[in-house]
């Protein structure tokens, strides 16, 4: 399924907020235009690896590598340039900006970003309401602009953290659809999720994610075989 | 819903217009005052209504307080005075030379400060100012506890006799415009948008890719700049640079024409300026009581409309604006 070279590489990365140790050493890859979610009950260390590998956390250890290159030594803005995108929980939303001053705040990082008709295409509802501030959107639209948005910039690599949560079925279907179009496109995504329902709808491979630790990885058309033990897991 | 979403439509370009609307209208209203305002009163609100604009730039849509804008405003009313005085420099070239001094003042104080955020910002721009302060009072050429005085009020462009305070108000009317217009297009462009990003989620803007220090920083300097303007002005019209001009209480004069006025609006700073100046000016026969009456304000301030006052009545035509919708 993933016979691509391997996009993102992380191997033994801990991480410390202040003096509690999260990360023990996560070890995981993601390939080139693959899907891969990280699965984990809450504060198993889902969005602190998101954070780690987008240099947003000052004190880490261990190995980052995209496309070959090591990033544990840069700083946020020169990772994100780089090629990553991250789309955080909170979404990230500017809200002294309207929607348009917000899709076209990230900078460009890499020729081959989408444009913005491109974007409105897959985001419709964005488009109507371009000159709305952005934190005066619904849940569901702030978070296709914080999508949206970072797809301008040319990021290749993108890290999705619980795009889903706290939305209305009908919105997690749409983002579904919009994961797997994305996908199509040639995107390789990262994704953090709790909900694995979701996640086998969208994802290639999960890793499950405990005290800071890859303690497995499940492929996705083996998650039927593994539903008990990944409820066990999960704690659902 | 759709209401709602039509008026919220067309808000950003209306407050655009609006802005600058009212910014044609008070330089209309400006260009008659002279006829029943002293001229120099008028001059005096303008630089510090400047000097709020640039202290604004900064508080407002950076977020950065910074408590040593003194530095700017003083050092450059010093250099202008001094270049036009004992140098025999024209007056816009003086301006000009108060102006970039301030820059470049900005640029080492703002590598130095610009790394550090809330109180210890606000710390670093005080000691910086604090020692320029000394510097001013020990360097032969600002003239110690005088100052320097009768610096003269030559023609401008070698053309216009600006002796004559109402040839030379409209002169400063221009100023004041030109760095209203800077700080305007400032906030409205890309590089605002930017700034306002970093105010509200700087680690998020740096996730996208933003190297925000830089974008800090050009904004420490162009807030240095414009605050070094308005002093320089202010120095020829006064024809006098002094010790006040450099002191900690201007800078936190002017931190409080800001909070009167309303932080982070576009007008906030030139009412507070306003305001400030007219207590300043016609309560004078106080004595010392005007700085009681001053912290007495600026406690009902913070208390009771921590907006100001542009802020809070934007607040309350945005209310009446939503109530009708």
């Amino acid at each position: 399924m993933h016979n691509g070279s391997v996009e993102l590489a992380v191997k033994g990365l801990n991480a410390w907020y202040g003096e509690s140790h999260i990360l023990h050493g996560m070890d995981f890859e993601v390939h080139k235009g693959e899907v891969v979610t990280l699965l984990g009950r809450n504060g198993a260390g889902k969005t602190t690896t998101m954070k780690a590998v987008m240099g947003m956390i000052p004190s880490r250890k261990g190995s980052v590598q995209f496309e070959g290159e090591e990033l544990i030594q840069l700083p946020s803005n020169r990772i994100a340039k780089k090629g990553i995108a991250f789309c955080p929980e909170e979404r990230g939303i500017f809200s002294s900006l309207n929607v348009y001053e917000n899709l076209t705040l990230p900078p460009p990082v890499k020729p081959g970003g989408m444009s913005l008709d491109e974007i409105y295409e897959i985001f419709p509802n964005l488009k109507e309401r371009l000159k709305s501030q952005g934190t005066k959107l619904s849940g569901g639209e702030q978070q296709m602009l914080a999508i949206g948005r970072i797809l301008r910039t040319g990021a290749t690599m993108l890290l999705l953290d619980e795009p889903t949560e706290g939305l209305a079925p009908v919105i997690v279907q749409q983002i579904g659809a919009m994961i797997r179009l994305l996908k199509e496109k040639g995107y390789t995504i990262l994704l953090v999720e709790q909900n694995f329902r979701f996640a086998s709808t969208v994802a290639d491979r999960h890793y499950v994610v405990e005290h800071g630790k890859v303690i497995d990885m499940i492929p996705n058309d083996q998650i039927g075989a593994n539903i008990q033990k990944l409820e066990i897991y999960l704690g659902v | 819903m759709n209401n709602a979403a039509i008026t919220l439509t067309s808000q950003p370009a209306i407050a655009k217009n609006r802005d600058l609307s009212i910014l044609a209208m008070l330089v209309c209203i400006a260009i008659v005052a002279p006829l029943v305002i002293y001229p120099v009163f008028l001059m005096k609100v303008l630089c510090f209504a400047l000097f709020a604009l640039a202290f604004n730039l900064l508080i407002g849509y950076v977020g950065l307080l910074s408590f040593g804008h003194a530095m700017f405003f003083g050092g450059a009313a010093y250099i202008s005075g001094h270049v036009v005085k004992v140098w025999g420099w024209s007056p816009e070239l003086g301006i000009l030379a108060g102006t970039v001094c301030a820059a470049l003042l900005g640029l080492v104080t703002g590598v130095l400060a610009i790394r550090r955020q809330g109180i210890y910002f606000a710390m670093v721009t005080l000691a910086l100012a604090q020692m320029v302060f000394f510097f001013c009072v020990q360097a032969p050429f600002t003239g110690g506890e005088d100052g320097i005085q009768a610096i003269p009020r030559r023609p401008i462009l070698g053309l216009f006799d600006l002796s004559n305070d109402y040839a030379f108000y409209y002169v400063v009317l221009a100023i004041f415009t030109f760095g209203f217009l800077v700080i305007w297009r400032t906030i409205h462009s890309p590089f605002g948008q930017v700034l306002k990003a970093i105010r509200e989620n700087e680690p998020r803007a740096i996730s996208l890719g933003y190297r925000v220090e830089q974008y800090k920083l050009l904004a420490f300097v162009l807030s240095a700049a414009l605050a070094g303007m308005a002093g320089a002005t202010k120095a020829i019209v006064f024809q006098l640079a002094s010790l006040t001009d450099v002191s900690w209480q201007m800078s936190g004069e002017v931190v409080l024409m800001t909070l009167v006025g309303g932080m982070g609006t576009v007008f906030g700073p030139i009412v507070g300026a306003g305001v400030i100046i007219t207590m300043q000016n016609y309560l004078a026969g106080f004595g010392e009581w005007v700085l009681v009456i001053q912290g007495v304000i600026f406690v009902v301030v913070v208390l009771a409309f921590r907006k100001g006052i542009v802020g809070e009545l934007q607040a309350w035509w945005q209310r009446r604006q939503n109530q009708k919708g």
